[in-house]
């Protein structure tokens, strides 16, 4: 059995969630310091991804990426191919995942008790250092449900990636385009081992992610 | 002069204008709750950006909206303890502790001092702990330690006992008192509680609807506050107008009495105020008839509600409160006050 597309999924998915928990952390924290109409405004941008359906983004990324428009020749100077190319599966995964860490992400900033922030200033301590040191733990369940949601999304794309890389065995195969491809050419037993795959790393997120969602509740001083 | 605050915010509706210097003192602002005195605070941390105006600490420039100097919270070097003790989760107590230390690069140091601090604040036992298994008392002692051991020049105390049960706030104020005594620095608290900045604090400012009013010692602003605000903050529950007919005189005719004074009254006057404590059935003076309307126990306590004679209709009871060993079988005729506690209130 060729392994190809469960190694190709993860490098896809473990990549483009490296990018996405730092543009999502970024925009997220950004974003919920704005003022509230552009708030309004960015968030319905930053999330549209996730709404639209995976060809839509796909479509967009090909008039972006394709080998006639600007962008794609600029990247093919540099010899780096989008289109029908495993890269180019990075660029998908990250288009629709990046919603999911950006929302969680917020959210968890908004939650975020801003007087931790104001006692780290008063103290000297660096805004940098209170970021990583004091909101991100403050925020990490939150942050971490969203990295986990997001690898799993982009592990799962299908639609975008699709229109964008195709399907060529051993070099663009996914597991879910491999689930397709070989339904459609009636190899049912190979369809099947991939849907197993696709159940065990489902099932094995979603535990995850449970156990991640306990409440973060404010504290509150008991008297003893 | 240790801190000198004239600044003004404008947000919405609200207008914040507070003007005021502390010293080398526990000075407290006293204000109901939405009037401005944490905005104060953080304006001073550098926490919020007043509109207009000038901050200055020990000669240091902090703030001054016309040569355009706003220095970040993390170079005022001033102490901000918060309602909710602002704990970072996920540390220890002695982590948070030395969170206050990152100035001092000398590790060992650094331990000798979180050693210390937790010893002076009794935090030994808890020093492993996360903020989370924290009592009250030892939540506030862990931010006051990682706080003091900073060194600020300036300890701003923002409602430091709201998050704490009536019962152990008593107990916590003293200790903070007495942990505080030594601190030679500059120690300005805000607080929507009278009892509280009785004790705490040697001088008082009144806060109402953003403007800073009245700021004086604590004992003259209790037997003087002059402003209606200041009356009400300092739990005066007897408030009606007044007009000056004499020197040592004035009419109320809500309550249908005309009352001596023991200061003399100036122009201006707006309306008197008598505390509830003040009234005893056998002053000399302005002693009046009254109706008792209605007698409440409590613990060690009586509060009657009573009306003059001539009280006019539909003006509210006025109150009375007497210690249980005073009550009488026969509710007492008359009421009067002594004209030294009157109070004269001007605005």
């Amino acid at each position: 059995m060729d392994l190809f597309p469960l190694w190709n999924s993860l490098r896809i998915a473990a990549i483009s969630s490296v990018i996405v928990f730092f543009t999502g952390i970024f925009a997220a924290y950004k974003v919920a310091k704005m003022p509230r109409i552009v708030k309004g405004i960015l968030d319905v941008i930053l999330t549209l991804p996730m709404v639209l359906p995976p060809t839509v983004c796909g479509y967009f990324l090909l008039l972006i990426f394709g080998a006639r428009r600007p962008v794609g020749q600029f990247l093919m100077q540099f010899g780096i191919k989008i289109v029908m190319n495993w890269p180019g599966g990075i660029a998908a995964a990250v288009v629709v995942a990046f919603p999911l860490m950006y929302r969680t992400a917020r959210g968890a900033f908004e939650s975020f008790d801003q007087n931790l922030a104001w006692a780290g200033q008063t103290l000297g301590l660096s805004n940098t250092w209170i970021f990583w040191k004091v909101r991100m733990r403050a925020c990490r369940q939150g942050i971490l449900a969203g990295t986990v949601l997001a690898f799993a999304r982009a592990l799962g794309e299908y639609g975008a990636t699709s229109m964008l890389i195709g399907y060529t065995p051993g070099r663009t195969a996914t597991v879910s385009t491999t689930v397709y491809q070989l339904w459609r050419t009636n190899d049912e037993q190979g369809a099947f081992f991939w849907v197993m795959v696709n159940l065990a790393i489902s099932a094995a997120v979603l535990l995850t992610v449970n156990m991640l969602e306990k409440k973060n509740g404010r504290l509150k001083w008991r008297s003893k | 002069m240790a801190l000198e605050v004239d600044i003004e915010k404008r947000l919405g509706s609200f207008h914040l204008r507070a003007a005021f210097s502390c010293g080398r003192e526990f000075m407290g602002i006293l204000g109901a709750s939405g009037c401005g005195k944490s905005m104060t605070l953080k304006c001073i941390a550098g926490i919020e950006k007043p509109d207009r105006g000038r901050i200055v600490l020990d000669s240091r420039v902090l703030f001054d909206s016309e040569k355009r100097i706003n220095l970040p919270p993390q170079q005022r070097r001033v102490g901000y303890l918060f309602q909710d003790y602002a704990l970072f989760p996920g540390m220890t107590v002695r982590e948070n502790i030395l969170c206050g230390l990152h100035r001092e690069k000398d590790k060992q140091k650094r331990e000798k001092r979180t050693e210390d601090m937790l010893e002076l604040l009794r935090l030994q036992e808890v020093a492993s702990l996360q903020p989370e298994a924290l009592s009250g008392g030892q939540a506030q002692r862990t931010a006051l330690g990682r706080i003091l051991v900073n060194e600020p020049d300036l300890l701003m105390l923002d409602e430091p006992f709201s998050a704490l049960d009536s019962y152990l706030r008593l107990k916590l104020q003293t200790e903070l008192k007495a942990l505080l005594a030594g601190y030679d620095r500059g120690i300005l608290m805000v607080t929507h509680d009278r009892d509280e900045a009785f004790r705490m604090c040697e001088r008082l400012g009144v806060m109402e609807q953003g403007q800073m009013q009245t700021v004086k010692g604590t004992k003259e602003l209790f037997a003087d506050p002059e402003t209606r605000a200041a009356a009400v903050l300092t739990g005066c529950k007897n408030i009606a107008e007044a007009q000056k007919i004499g020197e040592h005189e004035v009419i109320v005719p809500e309550w249908g009495i005309r009352l001596t004074t023991g200061k003399p009254v100036r122009d201006g006057l707006k309306a008197v105020g008598i505390r509830a404590h003040d009234f005893h059935p056998d002053t000399e003076e302005n002693c009046f008839p009254v109706r008792i309307l209605r007698e409440t126990e409590e613990p060690f306590e009586w509060i009657s509600e009573f009306g003059f004679e001539h009280q006019a209709d539909g003006s509210p009871p006025v109150w009375r409160r007497y210690s249980r060993e005073f009550r009488t079988n026969e509710p007492p005729k008359q009421l009067g006050v002594a004209p030294a506690d009157v109070l004269l209130l001007y605005e």
